[in-house]
């Protein structure tokens, strides 16, 4: 007994092949579409829009040698993923970034073919369309974070953008209108989270009737109250649009990023302050406690259920602001259904970006971006049905969540009712 | 400082949980509260630790009566506790773990991080722990993480340790480690209440020793006591700890497995290149601590897992890549770790439950329906003939004890005719009268000609059962040595050596 070994453990590779297949496909279809359906001479894209301090000159693309050289690269990049999957590593997020970015300037320049495309306007529209998505996956994180599954984005989106409205309208301050569309989302939470931390009812069919009941609430009294008086309930004023000095000047992201509302600036400052509360205070610390393990956070004296009921408040709370974002911020009335989906695609966006606020910011971005594509190519008269173009933002989101994210883990805890005996 | 428990109740609805019970822990003291499952120790402990409210009685720290609304309430009066399972959260580093609750913070609300880290460093060192205070707890192994728990509640300057069965994880040698932690804690001057069914620990350890059956005391007992007085003050009766068998009846090879690798769904190995062979009439034990491979084991062997190479046969037939249907209809029969879980259905009857896995066809199914008087039948007799204690055969499983839920599953499983008998711990969490039976069924299973694989990791009931024993430690069989290898060898194996002359 006196030698003594050690058996050694080993690890076994299992090789994903779920990238090279999915590149080797996008890169046949860029050479079925961008070579051989390619129809037009080149594609205008302009960088600069005319009341920017510096102009960028406006890029010439011609067509045929863009989708040869965006082919050529793509499938290099599919081989270089084959060689990557072979080996047993995963691709690099680097190289799915690049290869989304160049089949995107294929896909612009075919679709743009012999007109023109507004570089900047293309991704203001993207921001636009994303600040909702971005707010709504901000609630969805800190909900779910403290253990509460949120459906309810939807409805709290919804009840944001009709009580803001009217707040809005009566009072005659935007100011007032947001902070009615917080209360709103809130009072929304207040139902999700007494049912799911009082009652402990499931927290999916709570989420998912909310959402019906919101829906009809606003629809209904749209019908039959806003849209009789429109000029005395649902007429808001809109903030207005402030330039930041100086950064409003940089080519491109300027106009794009520094250009915008107040709820826009609102938004980078809540973005960066949940993703430090989340992981660097106290607050984030119980919070996510909480959504992993309720009963370790009950015997070191934190109570659960009130760490819960209050963040789902406040992930309600900040829906809401989303909500406001509709009305008193891009389109200025309220309308019957207006968030269309938004608060879904925002719950995609909290699993694509694993629960984290900045890459949830980005997801939502992303969705954001190809919904505006659809927008941007309906209006210069691309050869893409229109039918498809519209099932557009919703393709990306399941190709997203399915395949890229792959096997991501969520709070331990979400959707668990806690009890003690 | 000196905790005082009097006449505590606690009742869940019709069931008393504990019924009057006082017992008085003093510092620089282990008390051991001994009892078997169910009899009502951890509920005692949740009662002292705030988690649940006591119907009746009080609790005294120093002779100062203490009102304690939550588990924060008694960490604050210097009680800690070592709960069974770990409340630690495994995707938070250590120092994160040991903060949570009195989180210290330094300008702009951040969290200090730095003092938690050091804290962890300080309590480590008084008590000779190498702990990294920024590993994840869930990547380290279930003795650390439990030195973790130590921490927890030593950085909370606890006067009153509260262990809770803290040995049920543990190898031999982990346990051996933390008999010596708690004796230094009890020479400094901590009280500790240890809570254990293991009544070798006990003697161990304990300065003074409390036994509780069925919710209420029923002795106290001296340190000097052997372990079938133990054993029958816990029971209320005589009982045998050892298993009656006769010597194995060895027939041919029957399971012979070889090779098996089975991966996670990480690429992990977590059976790693396993062979071994157990003969017609013979009992091979899976010995190790859990977490080893064992239950990828039994579920590779199942066709429950994927991700599976290498080769199992049965006489002669493989069983690699075949549906689990396939297999139950070779001959396998399969008592699962989890009865809760994986072996019954609670809200199904005791007759669902005898029939669950015979849904496909005659007796009990003809033309897709229920066949329910031969269901009734059969019920009633197995039911009798392993002893199923209840109201009737359409109790619902989820009412039963656990040691009744467990003969279920065994008569389901052996009802059958069966080429092959698997047992993955099959007697965990139950009581002592039902251990007994279930050990008693095995023997006779093993002694009409079938090979039977038992997966455990109490050491006591796989020195009792086995013929020959393999020792797993992660993912692969250590050795295979006859029953009669010392503990102590068994041990060592357990912790992955592999002792000179045992062939591997």
């Amino acid at each position: 007994m006196s030698q003594t070994t050690t058996p050694v453990t080993s690890t076994v590779v299992l090789k994903s092949w779920k990238a090279p297949i999915a590149f080797g496909i996008f890169t046949v279809v860029s050479f079925v579409i961008f070579i051989l359906l390619n129809t037009g001479a080149s594609t205008n894209f302009r960088l600069s829009t005319e009341s920017d301090f510096i102009q960028l000159p406006a890029i010439d693309l011609p067509a045929l040698g863009t989708g040869i050289f965006v082919t050529a690269l793509l499938f290099a990049m599919t081989v270089l993923s084959f060689f990557f999957s072979n080996k047993g590593k995963s691709s690099p997020i680097w190289m799915i970034s690049a290869f989304g970015f160049f089949f995107m300037v294929g896909f612009l320049t075919w679709a743009g073919a012999d007109g023109s495309i507004l570089i900047p306007g293309l991704l203001l529209g993207t921001v636009g369309l994303s600040i909702p998505l971005i707010f709504g996956a901000l609630g969805g994180i800190i909900s779910e974070r403290v253990g509460v599954i949120n459906i309810a984005i939807e409805g709290q989106l919804l009840a944001g953008a009709f009580v803001s409205a009217m707040v809005a309208t009566l009072t005659g301050s935007p100011y007032l209108g947001l902070v009615s569309a917080m209360v709103a989302g809130m009072l929304v939470s207040f139902v999700l989270a007494t049912f799911s931390v009082k009652y402990l009812v499931d927290q999916v069919i709570v989420g998912v009737v909310l959402n019906v009941l919101v829906l009809g609430l606003t629809s209904f009294l749209y019908s039959q109250v806003l849209s009789k008086n429109t000029a005395v309930l649902n007429s808001p004023p809109r903030f207005d649009r402030i330039d930041i000095p100086v950064l409003s000047q940089i080519p491109i992201i300027g106009p794009v990023l520094f250009r915008q509302t107040l709820i826009v600036y609102l938004m980078y400052i809540i973005v960066a302050v949940v993703a430090y509360a989340l992981f660097k205070t106290k607050w984030g610390l119980r919070l996510r406690s909480v959504g992993e393990h309720p009963m370790a956070a009950d015997t070191v004296g934190i109570n659960v259920a009130a760490t819960r009921f209050w963040n789902v408040a406040l992930a309600g709370a900040i829906a809401g602001i989303g909500g406001a974002y509709f009305t008193l911020g891009s389109v200025g009335a309220f309308q019957k259904e207006m968030t269309a989906g938004a608060g879904f695609i925002a719950l995609a966006a909290v699993i694509f970006g694993r629960w984290d606020p900045i890459r949830a910011t980005l997801a939502a971005l992303l969705f954001g971006f190809a919904s505006n594509l659809q927008n941007v190519l309906s209006i210069i008269g691309s050869p893409v049905p229109s039918e498809f173009m519209l099932m557009l933002p919703y393709v990306v989101t399941i190709f997203a969540v399915a395949g890229f994210v792959g096997r991501v883990r969520g709070p331990a805890a979400a959707g668990k009712p806690y009890t003690k005996s | 400082m000196k905790l005082e428990l009097r006449n505590i109740t606690k009742r869940f609805g019709q069931l008393t949980a504990n019924d009057h019970i006082s017992l008085v822990a003093k510092p620089g003291k282990i008390h051991a509260l001994v009892g078997e499952n169910g009899a009502g120790k951890s509920t005692l402990m949740n009662v002292l630790f705030g988690l649940y409210q006591a119907d009746e009685g009080e609790i005294l720290l120093d002779d100062v009566v203490q009102q304690f609304s939550g588990p924060g309430d008694a960490m604050a009066a210097g009680i800690g506790m070592v709960h069974q399972h770990f409340m630690l959260i495994p995707v938070f580093t250590v120092a994160e773990n040991v903060m949570l609750g009195h989180e210290q913070t330094t300008r702009g609300g951040r969290l200090d991080i730095e003092a938690a880290r050091q804290l962890v460093l300080d309590v480590s060192s008084r008590f000779g722990f190498d702990i990294d205070p920024d590993a994840l707890v869930g990547d380290l192994p279930v003795g650390v993480q439990q030195r973790v728990e130590i921490i927890k509640a030593l950085a909370r300057d606890a006067q009153v340790l509260i262990f809770d069965e803290p040995t049920a994880v543990l190898t031999p040698q982990e346990t051996d480690e933390l008999m010596v932690i708690m004796k230094q804690l009890r020479d400094s001057g901590t009280a500790i209440i240890f809570i254990t069914h293991k009544l070798r620990e006990v003697r161990e350890v304990a300065d003074e020793i409390t036994v509780i059956r069925l919710g209420k005391v029923v002795g106290e007992a001296s340190p000097t006591a052997t372990n079938t007085e133990l054993a029958e003050m816990m029971v209320g009766r005589a009982v045998q700890l050892k298993v009656d068998k006769g010597p194995a009846k060895l027939g041919a090879d029957a399971l012979v497995v070889e090779s098996l690798t089975v991966l996670d769904p990480t690429g992990m190995a977590v059976v790693n290149d396993v062979s071994f062979t157990i003969r017609a009439g013979e009992i091979v034990c899976i010995a190790g601590v859990q977490g080893n491979g064992q239950t990828e084991l039994t579920e590779a062997i199942m066709g429950l897992a994927h991700h599976v190479s290498g080769s199992i046969s049965l006489d002669g037939e493989s069983l690699v890549g075949k549906s689990v249907r396939h297999i139950l209809d070779a001959g396998v029969g399969f008592v699962p770790e989890d009865r809760t879980e994986d072996g019954l259905v609670g809200s199904f009857t005791i007759a669902e439950n005898l029939m669950l896995d015979r849904s496909h066809g005659a007796p009990f199914v003809r033309a897709g329906a229920l066949q329910l008087k031969t269901l009734t039948e059969f019920a009633t007799e197995t039911s009798k003939e392993f002893d199923v204690r209840s109201q009737g055969i359409t109790s619902k499983a989820s009412q039963l004890s656990g040691g009744n839920q467990q003969k279920i599953v065994l008569a389901r499983e052996l009802s059958r005719d069966l080429k092959l008998f698997v047992a993955a711990q099959p007697t965990r969490g139950i009581d002592v009268g039902s251990i007994e039976f279930v050990h008693k069924r095995i023997v006779q299973t093993r002694d009409s000609g079938i090979p039977v694989l038992v997966v455990s990791s109490e050491l006591d009931e796989v020195v009792a059962l086995a013929d020959r024993i393999a020792v797993m430690y992660r993912g692969r069989i250590v050795g295979i040595v006859p029953a009669d290898t010392p503990r102590a060898v068994l041990g060592l194996m357990m912790a992955g050596e592999v002792p000179a002359g045992v062939a591997a």
